[in-house]
């Protein structure tokens, strides 16, 4: 790999970050009237009288916390140095936890749920869509592909609350909701992750049963227009064996697509399935930003989409450097 | 005889559509010597490709061989099981695609492919070994042998043409089916792949069966010629005589199309369309477009007359009275 090309996407990388960056610090700032004020504002107004001394106590803290009365310049110097220490100031609605300790209890929630969903649906879908674009595959796999149109086509949280009632509330095999038995206490042991397996398994479900329809179905798509290729005809007439062509033909090559939808959605992960954590209230990130947006807790929102940009961007950055080494067609120096 | 290779008979190969059945290839008998080069012309859709998978049964489903029989050295290849067929396919008969751009794995080292054919016909014995055996290959078709180490989009046209050469020839087969293998290059490098196939096919002594339209190409490279019309062999004869003295109608159409320098403002189609193979008309298929029509063209189909051993006609013009046996 040319250190040009890795130079370049760097670049290219730091450069959204950059621009994520200056975006989120510019819009509170360029919304007309004091942030911190209406945001206390509010909080006062749904709350008794009594807090109102806490509150200007608040809006004080706030102010030295942000130096709002600072020039711009340092106030964006500032914020870089707390972004680069991810401090992303407090919480409005469980002041005073900070917006960093929020996302970090939230995030391995939601990474170990939906990123492994995410990827076990990936993996499931593709494969599956693989083989159904196969010719040679029993005429009752067949059948299959009607189903998974029904099945892209139904909301995962529609799943969920289907998975809910049969499996936690009618059957009673799984809970209803939550990451682990409310008031147990976390170890590294096998009946905690027993427990939390056993919580996961629900919301998982209905994250890799809704994307295995949308993997698979545009997995099929690819892989009915690889076997047309030359490449595919030569690989039969060399007499390669079946298993031989489906993989390294067929799935090599419709995989290439694939993968950048799939960095796309791994860079989603931080943001949670948040109608999936809000069912099975799953204490993840998405979860916090649902409940950050009826708060609104503006700073905690602030925080989760920042990471969000900077994660996605990282997915794709990642995928740029990762993807001439699996198609080799890219070349390094035109990028 | 013993120097016969491949031996195909009455080989017919139908393609059920939703509008009906097409027969593509209807009742193809030739036979083919050890080191003879036969070449299959006719127009586009007269059979020629639908023959050449046939005989590698790499026609996909639900195309269908309903009656015929394909001999290669004695061996019944429509007998086979699909493994034993998978094993003689590029062992014992083998292709020259005809997309030279697109035919090779775009994500695989041009060494891995030739390791994975060594791999699946069970002559994987040692990295080295094999490697010595690839850039030995490589050289015969007249590439440097660091080419193994290169990605298909790395190499021209010419230069991927000559690589599916050479992975035609690893397995040493006995008959080498070439589609249109230059189809899709320049005309000099096309003089150079086919030059290059000759020479790979002398040195391995296989037989080789060449199809295209390019008569031109066809006159330079192969012993014998076969047309093809609407799914039948019509004529098969040596190049010579098939170039000098054509005997079916449509044959002597093909070589008066050809352009020459003299009679360049001569310029000959052939009048008409190509038959639907879906409603093929009766009798002799040609009898449409023929201008030598005889009254009973349009009802019997004319059966195959030896004009000479060597020299085969499927036309009404010549009388069965002169009737010799097929040699076999
Ligand atoms: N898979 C198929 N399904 C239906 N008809 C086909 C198929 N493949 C080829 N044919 C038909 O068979 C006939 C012969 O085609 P082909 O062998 O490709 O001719 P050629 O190689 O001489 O141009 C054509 O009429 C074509 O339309
Ligand atoms: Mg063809």
């Amino acid at each position: 790999m040319s250190v040009r090309y890795i130079v370049q996407r760097t670049a290219i990388f730091v450069l959204v970050i950059v621009l994520a960056v200056t975006v989120n610090f510019a819009i509170p700032r360029l919304i007309p009237g004091d942030p911190v004020e209406q945001q206390l504002a509010q909080l006062s107004a749904t709350s008794s009288g009594s807090m109102s001394i806490d509150i200007t106590a608040m809006a004080q803290a706030y102010r030295e916390k942000f130096g709002l009365d600072r020039p711009v310049i340092e106030q964006y110097f500032n914020y870089w140095r707390d972004i680069l220490r991810f401090e992303f100031g407090y919480s409005l609605s469980n002041y005073p936890e900070t917006v960093s300790n929020s996302i970090s209890a939230a995030l391995p929630w939601t990474l170990g749920l939906v990123g492994v969903s995410t990827f076990i649906s990936f993996v499931i879908g593709s494969l599956l869509g693989g083989l159904l674009a196969w010719p040679r595959i029993p005429r009752v796999l067949r059948g299959f592909i009607p189903i998974l149109m029904v099945i892209s086509a139904v909301p995962y949280f529609l799943l969920g609350i289907i998975l809910i009632y049969t499996l936690a509330i009618v059957g009673r095999a799984f809970p209803a909701g939550g990451a682990y038995t409310f008031g147990s206490t976390l170890r590294f042991d096998l009946q905690t992750i027993g427990d939390i397996l056993r919580h996961a398994a629900l919301p998982a479900t209905s994250i890799i049963i809704a994307g295995i329809g949308s993997w698979a179905l545009s997995m099929r798509g690819m892989m009915i227009s690889v076997l047309g290729e030359d490449y595919i005809k030569l690989a039969q007439a060399k007499g390669l064996r079946e298993r031989r062509i489906f993989l390294w033909y067929g799935m090599r090559n419709s995989m290439l697509p694939q993968l950048t939808t799939l960095a796309l959605a791994l860079g989603y992960v931080v943001s949670g399935a948040i109608l999936v954590e809000v069912i099975f209230s799953y204490p993840g990130l998405g979860y916090k930003l649902y409940q950050a947006i009826q708060t609104k807790d503006y700073f905690v929102v602030q925080g989760i989409v920042l990471m969000l940009i900077i994660a996605i961007g990282f997915a794709l950055y990642v995928m740029d450097l990762i993807y001439p080494l699996i198609d080799p067609r890219i070349q390094y120096e035109r990028a | 005889m013993s120097d016969l290779t491949l031996k195909v008979d009455n080989l017919h190969v139908h393609f059920p559509t939703p509008a009906g059945v097409v027969k593509a290839v209807n009742g193809v008998t030739f036979t083919l010597r050890q080191r003879e080069r036969l070449g299959l012309v006719g127009e586009s859709g007269s059979g020629k490709t639908t023959t050449a998978l046939a005989l590698m049964r790499l026609l996909a489903p639900p195309a269908r061989i309903p009656h015929g029989s394909m001999i290669l050295d004695g061996v019944d290849l429509l007998a086979l099981s699909e493994e034993k067929m998978r094993q003689a396919r590029f062992a014992e008969i083998s292709m020259v695609p005809q997309g030279a751009m697109n035919s090779l794995n775009p994500v695989m080292r041009i060494r891995s492919q030739f390791v994975e054919l060594f791999q699946a016909h069970g002559q994987f014995t040692s990295s080295s070994d094999i490697d010595a055996r690839i850039a030995s290959l490589l050289e015969q078709v007249g590439l440097n042998p660091s080419v193994a180490g290169m990605f298909p989009h790395e190499l021209s046209g010419g230069m991927k043409q000559r690589v599916c050469i050479a992975m035609a020839v690893a397995l040493r087969p006995k008959v080498i089916i070439a589609d249109e293998p230059t189809s899709a290059l320049d005309v000099v490098v096309q003089r150079q792949v086919m030059e290059t196939l000759g020479r790979v096919q002398e040195a391995l002594g296989a037989t080789v069966i060449l199809v295209g339209h390019d008569m031109g190409l066809m006159a330079q490279f192969v012993d014998r010629i076969g047309v093809m019309y609407a799914g039948r062999l019509v004529e098969v004869g040596p190049v010579r005589t098939i170039f000098r003295t054509p005997k079916h109608p449509y044959t002597q159409m093909l070589i008066a199309s050809i352009p020459t320098l003299e009679q360049k403002k001569l310029f000959k189609g052939i009048p008409g369309v190509a038959p639907s193979l879906l409603n093929p008309p009766s009798g002799c298929p040609f009898h449409v477009r023929c201008d030598q029509r005889l009254e009973h063209c349009s009802r019997i189909v004319p059966d195959s007359i030896a004009l000479s051993p060597d020299h085969w006609v499927a036309c009404h013009l010549y009388p069965k009275e002169e009737h010799h046996d097929q040699p076999a």
